[in-house]
C-alpha cells in the first residue's frame, strides 16, 4: 500500500509532454485550484469586513473596510458559540473514540477464521450495506424507542459504525497480522480481549488512524443529525448554529436578548452578516489546517477501501 | 482407513465445538452487534409504518400496534400527487448527469495532472482541489449565499457593474440545474481525481517503456495504455454509482438551495421530500416514499453487483 502522493509513473520516466502543453496544463490546473479555494477566501474576507461596508456595498472578494468586529462580537457574545464549539468538540472526540472501538473490534472478530459465529456476524454487517429501513423509520426508532430526541447521543451514536469501515478493518487485520502472532499469544494464555487491546490495536495504527480520521471529519462536519434530532439550542453544534444563523439572521440577537440585553439595541449594533461568515470560518479553519497533513492517510484509506479483501 | 475416518470425525466435532475464545470473541463483538440491531435492523422492521396511518404519540409499542392498517393507501396518495414524478425525475436525472460528469472530468484531469512535469506543483494543485471535499454543506451553503444573495451577493454586484440587472437567484428555478451540477462537480472533483490518479500511478512502468521503444507518442500511450488500464476502475465506480441512483446528496439539494419554495420543481429529490414530510409530520407519505427508495435502492444495488460479478468476479461484493 503506497501512501505516497508523489508518483513515478511510466509516463514520467519515459516520455514527457512538450513544454507548451505542460504550460497549458499548468494554467488549467492553476485556474481549477483557485476556483476551489477562492470561495473560502471570500467567506474569510467577508468575515473581516466591517458591517457598515457590507450594508452599503454588499459582499466583496476583498474587504472594502477591514474590521475584526465580527470576531470581537463572537468572543464577546461567546456563550452560545463557545457552547456550540464545545458540543462539536465533544461529539467529535467521543464519537471518534467510540466509533474506532466499535469498528475495529468487529473487524478483528470477523478476521478470525476459526470463530464459530463468523458467518452470522458477517451477514449482520453485510445486510445493512444493501438494505436499510429508510429515514422515517430510523427517525421513529431513534426518537420514540431509544429516546434520542434532544440528546447529545443522537449526534454520536447513529454515525458511529459503518459497514464499509468494518470491512476495511477486517481486510486490514486479515492481510497484515500474522496468524502466528495471535496463536502464540493464545498459547501464552492471553484472552481475546487482551490480545485485541494490547497486541492488535497497537500494531494496527495505520488502519486505526485512517478510520479515526474519516470519523473525525464526518463528526465535525455533520449537521444532519442536529437538524433531525436537536431542538434545544444549548445542544447545537457549530454546524447547527451556522445552519440556524443562515436561515435566521436574528438567532444570535435573540439569544443575546434573552440574556438581558435590549433586543432592539442588539439587532441594530450586532454584526450579523460578518458574524455569520465568522462562524463559517471557525468551522472551516481546523479542517483547512488539518487536512493537508492527513491527505496521504485519506488517500491510502481510499485505496484500502477500493481494494477488496 | 478407520483411523482417518475417526480423525476426520474428531476434527469435525472440534470445528463445531464452542471454545473459550469463541465466548471472548462474542463478547468483543457484542457492543457493535447491539449497535447494528438498534440502528440498522430495528428500522428495517419500522418499515411497516409505510402501510399504516401513523401518528407519533405516546409510547413505541402502542404507536406501532394501535395505528390502523391502511394497506397501500399511502403509496396511492404519493403516486397520485404530481410530486412523485417530479422527485423521481429529479433524483434520476441529476444522478445520471452526476455519474457521467463524475467519471469524465476526474479521469480527464487525473490523466492531465499525471502528465505535469513539476511534481511539487501537481501536489499543490491536488491539495487545493481536495479542499471543497472537506467542507460541510452548511458551509457550502454560506459560500453560496456570499455569491448569490440578492442585494449583497458578489454575482449580482458583478452583473450591476457590467450594466445588467440583479437577479434574485434563489427565486429563479431556471438557473439551478446548472448551479447544482456545478457545485457537485466543484465539491467532488478533487476527490475523484485522487482515486483515478492513484490507479494511474500504480500502473507498471514497463508498459510505457515498451511503448516508448515502439515509438508511441504521449497521446498514443494515454489512448492505448492509461485509458484501458483505468477501464476497470471506471466500470466499478460507474456501477457502484448506478446502484445508488435513488439516493441523492441531501445537503446539496436542501442546504445549498436554502429550501426555497420557488425551486421545488428543480431541486426536490426523494431524500428532500422524505425529510420535508417527516418534519411536517405527514408521516405516511414520507414513510412510503422512503420505503420505495429503500426497496428500489436494494434492487439496483443487487443488480449492479450482479453486473460487477459478470465484469470482474473479484470486485463483486458478494
Amino acid at each position: 500500500m503506497s501512501t505516497r502522493t508523489t508518483y513515478e509513473t511510466g509516463l514520467e520516466k519515459f516520455n514527457r509532454t512538450s513544454k507548451v502543453v505542460n504550460i497549458f496544463f499548468n494554467l488549467i490546473f492553476i485556474i481549477l485550484a483557485l476556483l476551489c479555494v477562492i470561495p473560502v477566501v471570500v467567506v474569510l474576507s467577508i468575515s473581516f469586513s466591517s458591517e457598515e461596508s457590507i450594508r452599503e456595498t454588499g459582499y466583496h472578494l476583498l474587504p472594502v473596510a477591514l474590521s475584526g468586529e465580527a470576531y470581537a462580537y463572537v468572543v464577546k457574545q461567546g456563550t452560545m458559540i463557545l457552547r456550540a464549539l464545545g458540543v462539536s468538540a465533544l461529539v467529535t472526540v467521543v464519537g471518534t473514540v467510540l466509533g474506532v472501538l466499535l469498528t475495529t473490534s468487529m473487524g478483528y472478530v470477523l478476521s478470525r477464521p476459526t470463530y464459530k459465529l463468523n458467518g452470522f456476524l458477517t451477514w449482520v454487517v453485510f445486510i445493512p450495506m444493501i438494505f436499510n429501513g429508510g429515514l422515517v423509520s430510523s427517525y421513529f426508532i431513534n426518537t420514540n424507542l431509544l429516546g434520542l430526541k434532544d440528546s447529545v447521543w443522537a449526534l454520536i451514536l447513529p454515525l458511529a459504525v459503518s459497514s464499509f469501515n468494518v470491512i476495511i478493518c477486517k481486510t486490514f487485520f486479515k492481510s497484515t497480522i500474522p496468524d502466528g502472532l495471535i496463536e502464540s499469544a493464545e498459547i501464552d494464555g492471553a484472552s481475546q480481549l487482551r490480545i485485541f487491546f494490547s497486541i492488535i490495536l497497537p500494531i494496527s495504527l495505520p488502519v486505526v488512524a485512517t478510520i479515526g480520521l474519516f470519523l473525525c471529519f464526518s463528526y465535525w462536519n455533520d449537521w444532519f443529525q442536529s437538524m433531525l434530532y436537536i431542538d434545544n439550542q444549548n445542544l447545537y453544534s457549530l454546524q447547527a448554529l451556522l445552519n440556524s444563523l443562515m436561515s435566521n439572521v436574528d438567532a444570535l440577537a435573540k439569544n443575546a436578548a434573552s440574556m438581558g440585553v435590549s433586543y432592539a439595541v442588539l439587532v441594530a449594533t450586532m454584526p450579523k452578516e460578518s458574524a455569520r461568515m465568522a462562524v463559517a470560518i471557525i468551522i472551516v479553519l481546523p479542517v483547512a489546517f488539518a487536512y493537508p497533513f492527513f491527505q496521504k492517510y485519506f488517500i491510502s484509506g481510499l485505496m484500502i477501501g477500493a481494494v477488496k479483501g | 482407513m478407520r483411523s482417518t475416518a475417526e480423525q476426520k470425525n474428531k476434527r469435525k466435532r472440534l470445528r463445531f465445538q464452542w471454545h473459550k475464545q469463541d465466548t471472548e470473541l462474542t463478547l468483543l463483538a457484542l457492543p457493535t452487534t447491539i449497535w447494528y440491531i438498534l440502528f440498522c435492523f430495528l428500522p428495517m422492521f419500522g418499515i411497516i409504518i409505510a402501510f399504516k396511518n401513523f401518528r407519533i404519540s405516546g409510547g413505541f409499542l402502542s404507536n406501532v400496534f394501535n395505528s390502523p392498517w391502511v394497506g397501500f393507501k399511502n403509496f396511492e396518495f404519493l403516486f397520485k400527487s404530481n410530486d412523485a414524478w417530479i422527485i423521481i425525475r429529479n433524483t434520476i436525472g441529476y444522478n445520471i448527469i452526476f455519474i457521467i460528469l463524475g467519471i469524465v472530468l476526474p479521469v480527464l484531469f487525473a490523466i492531465m495532472i499525471g502528465l505535469l512535469h513539476n511534481r511539487k506543483a501537481s501536489k499543490v494543485y491536488q491539495t487545493m482541489m481536495f479542499l471543497p471535499y472537506f467542507l460541510s454543506w452548511v458551509v457550502v451553503s454560506a459560500v453560496g449565499w456570499a455569491f448569490l444573495s440578492f442585494d449583497k451577493g458578489i454575482l449580482n454586484q458583478m452583473l450591476v457593474n457590467m450594466g445588467g440587472d440583479p437577479v434574485n437567484w434563489y427565486m429563479e428555478p431556471s438557473y439551478w440545474p446548472y448551479f447544482l451540477i456545478l457545485l457537485n462537480v466543484w465539491k467532488g472533483l478533487g476527490y475523484g481525481m485522487v482515486i483515478y490518479l492513484a490507479t494511474i500511478t500504480s500502473l507498471d512502468s514497463t508498459y510505457y517503456e515498451a511503448a516508448v521503444i515502439d515509438g508511441a507518442s504521449i497521446w498514443q500511450q494515454t489512448r492505448y495504455i492509461t485509458l484501458p488500464m483505468l477501464k476497470l476502475v471506471i466500470v466499478m465506480l460507474f456501477i457502484l454509482a448506478v446502484g445508488r441512483i435513488f439516493y441523492t446528496d441531501f445537503g446539496l439539494f436542501y442546504q445549498v438551495t436554502r429550501d426555497s419554495n420557488s425551486l421545488f420543481n428543480v431541486a426536490t429529490t426523494i431524500d428532500v421530500l422524505v425529510y420535508k414530510q417527516l418534519k411536517s409530520a405527514t408521516l405516511g407519505m414520507a414513510a412510503s416514499a422512503a420505503f420505495v427508495q429503500s426497496v428500489l435502492g436494494c434492487a439496483t444495488i443487487l443488480i449492479a453487483n450482479w453486473i460487477v460479478r459478470k465484469v470482474d468476479p473479484d470486485s463483486a461484493m458478494m
